[in-house]
């Protein structure tokens, strides 16, 4: 509410100023503040391929954004259903083939389709696949063709997806490729103990070929699963750091991209707040009052965004909670909207009930009466909350008046003050001096037994 | 430039537009003898021109306005410091006054309110802000029956009396120390004294309140 006052009266006065503010909100509409749907927030529409969320196609990420559940989660349930059977892989390649990137509107699929030269490369593995399947059923070893067969599909896929796929990803695919054909040593690791990796990885990969075949034969429960196990062994050591340094560039590039994201970011929110005040000021040059306005309203709107982590123009819309959350918008408030310095003080706090709203409301009358009639440049609050009573002053050193000779049926002192203060059993003293300025006092008896 | 009978007054603020605002509204009021815009310039200086008040910025890398107190606080005790900072958190308040400043404000003072404050501290009292105040009062709140504390209490300067109470309750509603003194129908030295004891509790007392903004914050 007070956050959208106060926008409204920026923008009132920047169309006074600024000719080009339409033009600029423009702008901003363009860079939306809001972010896509991140994290565990349910994304809308048809399923994509994540940007951001990436570690091979990004079908995780895209999964993870349209159901609403952890990314982690999701992904370790596609690599429980991979190596389940070798059918997961094809699924995921397929996914990889059939959903759009984020941001796109064609996936690799339909490209492919016109990829005649690609499509014939990838019946190529027919042969290949037969093979597979003859030397499986030779063998009695099931393993074979359950997991020859899908890895067979998933390569001719992957060829597809090569050939086919936008030009970023392509470039990203490139250098994975070559990092794994030139699987070499790392830059800091010495030839020896590289080779050393190499033959401990074949090695067991071999072992655990040789435990699956064995046990094909001898029809043992457990040895083709430790046979697996010394497979899988084998491929951690063998492309562990090829996929670890693919992992950490992924990772990076992600980095970057949210760092330049949070530049942009911060450099939308100056715009829209410091930027234009900057600008409005420049035209109110000559009005001195205008401009302490604008640069008190900016000061608490900057303060409020570095140190209490709200954004600017996002004074919490539900109102105000606490005795003293309400005494610090009454501050915004009417500094905004008169142009007047307003300090505030508060001692206590306390939860926000319907007596304390009527003080605070009489409380915001009497200040906003000090800005508006005074012409004093400031108007201070105090307020302190103690267990039995709960006291407000509000004074200024303005012009101060007579009492006695303001009618009393004028309504603004009786109705908004006396009589909100008396309705919640409380008290308003008005103090003023001609010349010396006014100070309003009221008091709220509290019942520490309701509270 | 020497002009006798005025305070003599050093600069520290790492903000060169800062430090050009002060300098032109003090001037005819003041005496700037120097201005620093890093903690060991500001302790070098300090030490070598004895000015009698310190305006000195609470922010600063390298420790910021309190470690400009305490290197020259032991050795020259007779320099007295009046903190300035952009925020109002109590922790920075806190930290400068158990330093050692003798008050504090923040940085949207008018100039004649600055001028008035650096007199003061130069004639030995103290300036509470009317935040200050409000905190102070906060920390040295009235315990609710009952209610244990962790440590025992010792009245000299873990309590407020009820003068000190009332003295600080209308520095927090905007009064000026003559318009207290009027109200209470004390004379304005006797406010003065009122608050330096005051700042004198805040310093030395090791109430948990203070302390644990401190603690929590690693002040001290």
């Amino acid at each position: 509410m007070v956050g959208s006052m106060q926008r409204r009266d920026h923008r009132c006065i920047a169309d006074q100023f600024n000719p080009w503010h339409h033009r600029f909100e423009g702008m901003q509409e363009g860079r939306a503040w809001s972010r896509g749907p991140h994290g565990h927030r349910r994304g809308r529409g048809r399923l994509q391929r994540s940007r951001e969320d990436r570690m091979l196609a990004g079908i995780a990420g895209g999964i993870a954004a349209r159901i609403g559940r952890d990314v982690t989660i999701v992904r370790i349930v596609l690599v429980l259903l991979g190596l389940l059977s070798g059918f997961g892989v094809i699924a995921y390649v397929c996914a990889w083939l059939a959903l759009p990137m984020e941001g796109s509107t064609e996936t690799i699929a339909t490209r492919a389709l016109s990829d005649r030269q690609g499509i014939t490369i990838a019946l190529a593995l027919v042969p290949a696949l037969v093979l597979v399947l003859i030397v499986g059923s030779q063998l009695h070893a099931n393993f074979v063709s359950s997991w020859g067969l899908p890895l067979l599909i998933s390569a001719a896929g992957l060829i597809l997806i090569y050939r086919n796929a936008e030009e970023d990803e392509r470039t990203w695919l490139d250098g994975s490729v070559k990092a794994l054909l030139q699987i070499g040593p790392e830059p800091r690791q010495s030839r020896r103990s590289f080779m050393a990796r190499v033959g401990a990885g074949l090695l067991l990969f071999v072992l655990g070929i040789c435990v699956i075949a064995d046990a094909a034969l001898s029809r043992s429960w457990l040895r083709p699963f430790s046979g697996t196990l010394l497979m899988i062994g084998g491929t951690v050591v063998l492309l562990g750091p090829w996929w670890l340094r693919l992992a950490l560039d992924l990772m990076h590039e992600r980095q970057a991209r949210i760092r330049a994201e949070e530049r942009a970011d911060m450099a939308a929110r100056v715009h829209d707040s410091v930027l234009q005040t900057l600008a409005m000021i420049q035209r109110a040059a000559d009005q001195p009052q205008e401009v302490a306005k604008l640069a008190r309203a900016q000061e608490r709107e900057l303060r409020s965004w570095l140190f209490e982590g709200r954004a600017p123009g996002s004074f919490g819309p539900e109102g105000a909670a606490t005795l003293s959350a309400g005494v610090a918008q009454i501050e915004r408030d009417v500094e905004a909207a008169h142009g007047v310095a307003v300090d505030a003080v508060t001692v206590g706090d306390a939860p926000l009930d319907d007596e304390l709203r009527a003080l605070l409301a009489a409380g915001r009358e009497a200040t906003v009466n000090a800005a508006k009639w005074s012409g004093a440049a400031s108007v201070s609050i105090y307020v302190e909350a103690e267990p039995k009573r709960v006291s407000m002053f509000v004074r200024d050193r303005g012009a101060g008046f007579d009492a006695e000779a303001v009618a009393h049926d004028r309504k603004g002192i009786a109705e908004s003050i006396r009589g909100r203060m008396q309705r919640s059993g409380g008290t308003a003293v008005i103090r003023s001096v001609p010349g010396q300025g006014t100070e309003v006092e009221l008091i709220l008896p509290r019942h520490p037994s309701r509270t | 430039m020497n002009s006798p009978g005025l305070p003599r007054v050093f600069l520290v603020d790492d903000h060169h537009l800062f430090r050009a605002g002060v300098r032109s509204e003090l001037k005819d009021a003041v005496d700037v003898i120097g201005e620093a815009d890093e903690v060991p310039a500001a302790i070098e200086l300090i030490e070598e021109r004895l000015p009698d008040v310190v305006l000195l910025d609470v922010h600063m890398p390298g420790g910021g306005g309190k470690a400009v107190i305490e290197a020259v606080k032991t050795s020259h005790p007779e320099v007295k410091f009046l903190a300035l900072s952009v925020s109002d958190a109590p922790e920075d308040v806190i930290a400068v006054i158990r330093a050692g400043a003798r008050g504090y404000v923040t940085k949207t003072i008018s100039g004649p309110e600055l001028i008035d404050a650096v007199v003061r501290v130069a004639g030995g009292d103290a300036v509470f802000s009317p935040r200050l105040a409000g905190f102070v009062l906060d920390a040295f709140a009235s315990m609710p029956p009952g209610s244990q504390l962790p440590g025992p209490l010792d009245p000299e300067l873990d309590q407020l009396s009820p003068r000190e109470r009332e003295v600080l309750r209308l520095i927090a509603r905007g009064y000026t120390y003559k318009e207290i003194a009027r109200e209470l129908t004390i004379s304005v030295k006797t406010v003065e004294s009122h608050v330096s004891a005051v700042l004198r509790k805040l310093q030395l007392s090791t109430r948990h309140e203070l302390t644990r903004w401190a603690t929590e914050r690693r002040l001290i």
